[in-house]
């Protein structure tokens, strides 16, 4: 889910660039040194999520689980985001310098939105976990999506099918991303519910 | 996992200071992804492949790398003609400009960034604005990350043993699902013990760099070609009529 360098029209990636900077100074702004350490650890962890393919169908899809580090640190998912997506530049050249607003902006976005709405569902029980987790994971890949295919709309509007394509290329994405996060989160309410911040 | 497969070797590039590369991939990176002129997308293709064949990148891992990056791009060229709101002539000359800019961007950071490793370009960002709770973000991440992956290999090669085959099945993603978590548990966990060994240690919140990296004379030239370069293309590209 990145866009590459040399697509994006110059207001889109100012855009980009700015709400990513505010984002990441906020989540910057509400961390202090004793979590840093636990938000730099999955920070790693996400970029890890990212190279871990599942099969579907005749292909496979890799991991993102942006909607479950917002359910686990809320705000600071959009810096763990942003410094996964430096090293994954950097790595594997995905993304690149100028477009790393939007893509940040696209992943980390959907992600702090859905972690911040769902989070109190958690603590409520079971069948309702079982949905948050879902919808976190199922809704932050639609809200990317959809920025996305509305980064690539504003740059040019003869991306408009294009950015259909993108669209509906994820929604199996979508439901194997609720899917995993689902388990993901019954699995740490059951192991350590500690790492979500909820008491059982 | 092998990652940083671009940052050993010993050329022009591999010997400058990640600052100076830093910034002169930033600027010219800029100035190619705003342009929007054919000739100079075109001159600025050539100008940062010569840069990429001056960096001495390993071919074979070169060319697997580039192949990655045109997937978009090829995916472009088969869909903008056909659906690109204009007639067909348009679409492909869009697609055409975009490839030269994504690849040309791309020559830019193999021959500038991903000559350098990740713990000098920390301390490079650092140096040059990015706040410091970021760069131990970046710094430490990069540090774990390796961790990470062999843990969760380990945990995925001990469900294989088990006679695990992984299929389109919801058995499949909840096996996945479980050994991500158990992943995230450990390193949860290990962020702890990590963190109170530091504060043991005198851990204040600053890193102190190993290899502190000064800028020479020829750092200085360097970095004044490649901004002569950006300005060059950004005139032409201001002005397409006056060459």
């Amino acid at each position: 889910m990145h866009i590459s360098e040399g697509i994006l029209s110059a207001p889109v990636l100012a855009g980009g660039a700015v709400l990513t900077t505010v984002g990441t100074a906020i989540g910057l702004k509400k961390l202090d040194y004793d979590r840093i350490m636990s938000v730099s650890l999955l920070s790693a962890t996400f970029f890890v999520a990212s190279l871990i393919h599942v099969p579907l169908g005749p292909g496979s899809v890799h991991l993102l689980l942006g909607g479950l580090l917002g359910l686990i640190i809320g705000w600071g998912a959009f810096p763990a985001i942003v410094v996964a997506l430096m090293l994954q530049a950097l790595f594997f050249q995905y993304g690149g310098i100028v477009v790393l607003g939007v893509n940040g902006l696209i992943i980390a976005g959907p992600a702090v939105f859905c972690g911040l709405i769902l989070h109190p569902w958690l603590k409520k029980n079971s069948k309702q976990r079982a949905i948050a987790g879902f919808l976190a994971g199922f809704c932050s890949i639609l809200l990317s999506a959809i920025l996305m295919a509305m980064a690539l709309y504003f740059s040019d509007h003869g991306f408009l099918k294009v950015a259909g394509l993108v669209l509906i290329s994820h929604l199996p994405v979508m439901l194997i991303e609720g899917l995993i996060t689902m388990f993901v989160v019954n699995f740490l309410v059951k192991v350590q519910p500690e790492i979500l911040s909820i008491e059982t | 996992m092998n990652v940083e497969s671009f940052a050993s070797g010993n050329s022009l590039f591999h010997r400058r200071d990640a600052r100076v590369k830093l910034i002169g991939a930033m600027v010219l990176s800029l100035v190619l992804a705003l342009n929007t002129d054919m000739t100079v997308a075109v001159a600025g293709c050539v100008f940062s492949a010569i840069l990429l064949v001056l960096s001495k990148p390993d071919p074979q891992l070169f060319l697997k790398r580039i192949a990655l990056v045109n997937i978009f791009t090829l995916f472009l060229f088969i869909t903008l003609p056909l659906t690109y709101s204009g007639d067909s002539s348009s679409g492909l000359a869009i697609a055409t400009l975009i490839a030269l800019k994504t690849n040309a961007i791309f020559f830019c950071f193999l021959s500038l960034i991903a000559t350098s490793n990740a713990a000098s370009l920390g301390y490079a960002l650092q140096n040059i604005g990015m706040p410091t709770k970021l760069t131990f973000l970046f710094l430490f991440s990069y540090r774990q990350l390796f961790i990470i992956n062999q843990e969760y290999k380990r945990l995925q090669r001990a469900a294989r043993l088990r006679g695990f085959i992984p299929g389109s099945n919801l058995h499949t993603y909840r096996t996945y699902s479980n050994l991500f978590a158990m992943t995230l548990v450990k390193s949860w966990n290990r962020a702890d013990r990590v963190h109170q060994a530091m504060l043991l240690r005198g851990f204040s919140g600053v890193l102190i760099p190993l290899h502190r990296q000064t800028a020479g004379l020829a750092d200085y030239i360097f970095l004044s070609a490649l901004l002569f370069i950006a300005l060059l293309l950004t005139f032409f590209s201001l002005f397409p009529n006056f060459s």
